[in-house]
């Protein structure tokens, strides 16, 4: 027993080491925290958690109304991933606030949030902060009469399936992933935010309505316009992924056959194993995840990196980038990392050259025009986090010396110089001599 | 000083001159001392410090000069102004001020005198006008002799108007153009009297130092040719001329053509054109002399009627491509200063940039009384003293003062180059005064012997001897007093005389009938002289007061006196400043407007968008542009410059007049002469600039209102300002893409961080329900933006 307090300090000693976000210096051993409304959450969805479990994630199960579920503790993260499957829960009885939630995020975080029918105003808005607009009807479902699931029973077409991925292997991996089954509550984004994403949207013939009462006007959400799974990247990388369906995470959903109506194909399990792990795969910073490091720039033939340039020097530029693989950090090979030379505008472009070990490299000319440039990478690609670097290098005008001592064109000029004074000399010597 | 008087050496005349070229010199050593002294109220009265905006420039400059060396400093590129551009300081600074200050640095520590730069910087100014007034002695003493030198010396050691720009700290490059400038000047009159070629030289190279100094170098580039066509005109060419003119263009221009900011200006530039067309005329005009010399009067006839017909047709063809060549540049070949020097309403109309500094506005009649003082009241006698008699030299003042009258109507800064003329005019009138008068006297003291028998009171009676002056006796002392005055007075011109000569025989007749005319009674003398004291004395007081109280304030530091005679030190600038160094990154840029700019790279050492140097007018309105938006237009205006911080300066609270807010509708203007969506009546209701509740709505949402009356009313719960003597317009508002990072003490100064783009785009559903007025709060901080 007295052991206990012991055990205790200990963890709080390690705390500070054990609750980092992701980095880049330690990003295994991460620690989830799920809030449940249920505890029956935890057995119905086991699937979902053991393959996070497998992947090397320590996941902690809270309920929502626990008093003592808190997020930081002396000013620290105490956990790196926070999954809320707690579509239901109004406030928290712990320290736990949409604010809070969203600071979590703010300081570079994860999050996974599902949502159900009559989600809570506490889910709406961390999702509407999110940039995700959850149906405003409490009780409207995603409807399809075109493209719902075969099932054994002829429900009411709220069970849907859908294919319309977003057509990224970054974020979903190479492999094709079956139907997804989906039952629950629709959202939308707004095209003009650059940061969300539709991973998997609704058919064209969907709608979001109560689908216990008759449609009195037009839904208001319809078509592909509904999505049903977004993940948001945010402008610090942190990732989150929003679902209007928790019941697509349960072990019922993964192991449940799916034939989507008139298509002739009929899968013997659904797709949502698959996407889900890969979509937690790309949430959780396995796949997509670049880093830059040793950006280096000299002078043609010289190692030491200059503290400025002159105008028309001849420079060497290179970067090296690297994805995380969950593992490790192996080369990125791309051909469309661009640096520009830039000073207002780019003055330079230039595509950098692999050499598929992950160095980037080029070569270029300094332009004719001194000031203040920055050497900057701005690489945004679908599912990779943004890389935005830039490096201020001052560019000088030719010193004095450095110009040309002899212009041709000028040698007139230096003639007439010259034979002025030779003339003058003459004139003197004949004026006083020559009397 | 050459013992030889006019009537031959004499043991008694020796020993007097003597005594006078040592008393003429402790004399000069006081004024000297009286010249630096009086600028170091600013050191007493505040502390040893830079002043103002440019100074701390060349503070700079002189700091870099004596860490790097000449030719760093020479192939300086300052990549810290003038963000993302930059500025090749090297290329583009006068710098005769800097190689000075660190000459005098660099020749006191190898003297094993540690001093440190600042220190150097802060007392160059009074040190070179020390120097100053000694050249306004030697160029007063070719002009009119010794005692108008002295006392223009005097006059000059403490005029206020030279004072305001060389007061201990004041290290701007006025400081040692003025000496540079009455130097060359002395030098040109020098060669004139002496045709020597050994001052033509000097000359010039005074007049290089010049332009090292000094843009206002063209101002001698144009009167020396306005004085040698003047005296061509009136029939005074002489060789002496030829030399005092001809060496000054060919050697000046190839000098000046060496320093890096003229360069080609030096020869491309319509200021300098006069000089060159003077520089032909002369030629011309010295060929003409000659070929009279060699030919008989009848070819000489002939030959002049066949060159003016010759001459004539080329002169029209040059002139044609002249006017062809400058009428095909938009500005006519002439800056935009120099322009608005010929025609004062052209800055106003044209180029806002230069209108709005308050130093190119044109001065206020109370300013001369400031500035000048008495001095205007004696120009006018003086030059009437500068005809009696008209020499080369006198001409030559006579000239200088009238054109810089001209100059300091147009633009207040220019009263720095009346004031030197003003003290050289009014030291010859106060010594030609002085020299009647006491003449008058001294006419009369051996009188006073002779007239004890007549009546002393009696004062007609020896008006009336003195005007017949036909006794043997009174002539006699006539000769004497002449003798004497022409000892003490006219020695020192006598190669002017000489000169004289040369054109006009009875001249050497006519000054002594004068005098003659000039003897006035004894107590119209003595009353006089005191007056003349007492005028003297009342310039000295305001001398004294000016220097004190009026032009020693270092502008950085400002202090004020509360009711109960206390003194109150605002110190805010620099507290921001430091802040700044202390708190931000080495790198970090931050923007204001262009006043603050030399100051955030001196003191605080941060990278700055604008600065006082305004060469680039499309930066500047950007940047004005940028504090006349609504906030997110300001916001994305400074972020695409990598701006990290704003910098603005607000008297409201205090009632610090010269403030943004009062400098706005100049950002406004300059912003809209490049970007024209700002447009100035958005910002004036019915033409008048208000920030109260009637102010334009555009005026109460643009950023500049909002930086500096941000919080303002949680100050006195009203948001009183105090310079515009007026409630604010909009007292609760909210800063969206931009926090206040730091506000100074008396809040004269505040610093605003730009907010960073936000980690998360907001979503578009309203909130859904009444969830309580905290909840609606907390939505209301993150409002969409990206």
């Amino acid at each position: 027993m007295a052991t206990k307090p012991l055990i205790l300090a200990v963890v709080l000693q390690l705390l500070p080491l054990l609750c980092n976000s992701f980095s880049p210096e330690s990003p295994t051993n991460r620690r989830v925290l799920v809030l449940l409304d249920d505890v029956a959450v935890k057995s119905s969805h086991s699937f979902f958690f053991k393959s996070l479990q497998s992947r090397g994630y320590q996941l902690e199960f809270k309920l929502a109304d626990d008093p003592s579920v808190g997020l930081q503790r002396y000013g620290r993260y105490l956990y790196d991933v926070l999954i809320l499957f707690c579509p239901s829960v109004e406030r928290f009885k712990g320290a736990i606030d949409p604010a809070a939630i969203l600071d979590f995020v703010d300081s570079g975080h994860d999050l996974i949030v599902a949502a159900d029918t009559n989600a809570s105003d506490f889910i709406r808005e961390i999702a509407t902060e999110c940039g995700v607009d959850f149906d405003e009807d409490p009780s409207a479902m995603v409807i399809d009469h075109t493209s719902y699931a075969v099932s054994d029973t002829e429900g009411d077409h709220t069970l849907i399936a859908s294919d319309d991925f977003v057509k990224s292997d970054v974020i979903l991996g190479s492999k094709d992933i079956a139907p997804v089954i989906f039952k629950g509550i629709a959202h939308t984004l707004n095209p003009a935010n650059r940061l969300v994403l539709k991973a998997l949207s609704a058919s064209p013939s969907a709608y979001s309505a109560n689908p216990k009462s008759k449609l009195s006007n037009p839904p208001a959400l319809t078509g592909s316009d509904i999505s049903l799974v977004s993940v948001v990247q945010v402008r610090n990388n942190a990732r989150i992924l929003i679902t209007g369906s928790l019941k697509m995470f349960s072990n019922r959903f993964f192991r449940s056959g799916v034939q989507k109506v008139g298509s002739s194909s009929k899968y013997k399990k659904s797709g949502n194993e698959q996407f889900l792990a890969e979509l937690s795969k790309w949430v959780l910073h396995e796949r997509g995840h670049l880093k830059a490091v040793n950006v280096r720039h000299h002078k043609v033939g010289e190692g030491d990196e200059p503290a400025l340039y002159r105008i028309n020097d001849e420079l060497e530029y290179s970067v090296e980038i690297y994805e995380w693989s969950g593992r490790s950090w192996e080369p990125y090979v791309a051909n469309d990392v661009q640096v520009q030379f830039y000073m207002m505008s780019p003055y330079v472009l230039k595509t950098l050259s692999s050499d598929k070990k992950g160095l980037y490299s080029t070569a270029f000319k300094v332009p004719d025009v001194y000031g203040v440039f920055q050497f900057k990478i701005e690489y945004e690609r679908l599912g990779y986090t943004s890389l935005s670097l830039s490096r201020q290098i001052p560019v000088r005008p030719y010193r004095h010396n450095e110009y040309e001592r002899f212009i041709p064109a000028a040698y007139p000029y230096y003639g007439a110089a010259f034979s002025t004074m030779a003339g003058f000399f003459i004139f003197t010597v004949v004026h006083l001599y020559n009397k | 000083m050459s013992t030889a008087g006019p009537e031959g050496a004499n043991g008694a005349t020796t020993l007097r001159n003597a005594f006078g070229g040592v008393l003429s010199f402790f004399i000069l050593l006081l004024i000297g001392v009286l010249a630096f002294s009086i600028r170091l109220f600013s050191v007493i009265k505040y502390e040893s410090v830079i002043h103002e905006f440019d100074p701390y420039f060349n503070y700079r400059v002189t700091q870099f000069l004596t860490k790097q060396g000449i030719y760093e400093f020479w192939n300086w590129f300052d990549d810290r102004t003038w963000y993302p551009l930059g500025r090749v300081i090297g290329g583009t600074v006068y710098p005769g001020l800097t190689l000075t200050a660190g000459t005098m640095w660099w020749i006191l520590n190898s003297l094993n005198i540690p001093l440190s730069v600042e220190t150097v910087c802060v007392f160059t100014a009074p040190i070179f006008s020390a120097f100053a007034s000694w050249a306004t002695y030697l160029l007063t003493k070719e002009a009119k002799g010794v005692g108008a030198g002295l006392t223009a010396a005097a006059l000059l050691a403490m005029v206020p108007s030279y004072i305001s720009r060389s007061v201990a700290g004041s290290y701007d490059n006025e400081a040692v153009a003025i000496f540079a400038l009455i130097f060359t000047f002395y030098l040109y009159i020098k060669t004139l009297n002496t045709g020597s070629l050994f001052y033509a030289t000097l000359n010039a190279l005074a007049y290089f130092y010049m332009v090292c100094s000094w843009g206002g170098y063209t101002f001698i580039i144009n009167l020396i040719p306005m004085h040698v066509l003047l005296c061509i005109l009136t029939g005074r060419y002489s060789s002496r001329l030829y030399i005092a003119y001809a060496p000054l263009v060919v050697l000046g221009t190839l000098l000046a053509a060496l320093v890096p900011v003229v360069g080609f200006n030096a020869v491309m530039t319509s200021e300098h054109f006069a000089s060159f067309l003077v520089f032909i005329i002369i030629h011309v005009v010295a060929l003409v002399y000659y070929i009279k010399g060699i030919l008989t009067p009848r070819m000489f006839k002939a030959a002049v009627t066949l060159v003016v017909s010759v001459g004539l047709v080329v002169c029209c063809a040059v002139v044609a491509v002249l006017v062809a060549l400058v009428a095909s540049s938009p500005t006519k070949g002439w800056s935009g200063r120099s322009l608005s020097l010929l025609d004062p309403t052209y800055a106003s109309k044209y180029i806002p940039i230069i209108a709005s500094v308050s130093e190119h506005q044109p001065p206020t009649w109370p300013s001369y009384f400031m500035d000048i003082n008495i001095l205007a009241f004696l120009v006018p006698a003086g030059i009437i003293a500068c005809f009696l008699p008209l020499s080369d030299a006198s001409s030559f003042v006579v000239l200088y003062i009238v054109t810089s009258v001209y100059f300091s109507g147009v633009m207040v800064r220019l009263m720095l180059v009346l004031a030197p003329a003003a003290c050289i005019i009014s030291g010859i009138a106060l010594s030609e005064a002085f020299t009647v008068f006491t003449r008058s006297i001294k006419f009369q003291l051996p009188g006073l012997s002779l007239g004890s028998q007549v009546e002393s009171g009696d004062v007609t009676s020896s008006v009336a001897v003195a005007q017949n002056s036909s006794t043997a006796v009174a002539r006699n002392d006539v000769a004497k007093a002449e003798k004497a005055q022409e000892a003490s007075k006219t020695r020192p011109s006598k190669k002017n005389k000489k000169k004289e000569k040369d054109i006009v025989e009875k001249e050497s007749v006519t000054p002594h009938s004068d005098r003659r005319h000039l003897i006035l009674p004894m107590e119209a003398s003595v009353i006089s002289i005191f007056l003349l004291v007492l005028l003297g004395a009342f310039y000295v007081i305001h001398c004294v007061w000016a220097a004190a109280e009026a032009y020693s304030a270092p502008s950085i530091v400002l202090t004020s006196q509360s009711p109960d005679g206390g003194l109150h030190v605002f110190d805010d600038f620099r507290e921001a400043y430091a802040w700044l160094r202390h708190n931000t990154d080495v790198d970090d840029k931050v923007a204001s407007w262009w006043d603050y700019g030399y100051q955030t790279t001196a003191m605080a050492n941060r990278t700055v968008i604008v600065d006082n140097n305004t060469w680039n007018n499309t930066h500047i309105a950007t940047v004005g542009t940028a504090m006349s938006s609504p906030e997110k237009a300001a916001w994305e205006i400074f972020n695409s410059l990598d701006v990290k911080y704003i910098l603005v300066v607000f008297g409201g609270l205090v009632g610090y007049p010269s403030d943004d807010i009062n400098k706005f509708l100049w950002m406004v203007r300059i912003g809209g002469g490049v970007f024209p969506h700002i447009k100035e009546p958005d910002y004036l209701r019915d033409g008048q600039y208000r920030i109260d509740s009637q102010a334009t709505p555009t005026m109460l949402n643009c950023l500049m209102y909002k930086l500096s009356y941000y919080r303002f009313v949680e100050t006195d719960g009203q948001g009183f300002d105090r310079v515009r003597r007026t409630e604010i317009g909009k007292k609760h508002f909210k800063l969206s893409y931009f926090e206040e990072v730091f506000t100074t003490h008396h809040w004269m100064v505040r610093i605003y961080k730009l907010k960073p783009p936000k980690n998360r785009i907001r979503g578009k559903t309203k909130k859904l329900k009444s969830k309580g007025s905290s909840k609606r709060s907390v939505a209301g901080k993150r409002n969409p933006w990206n």
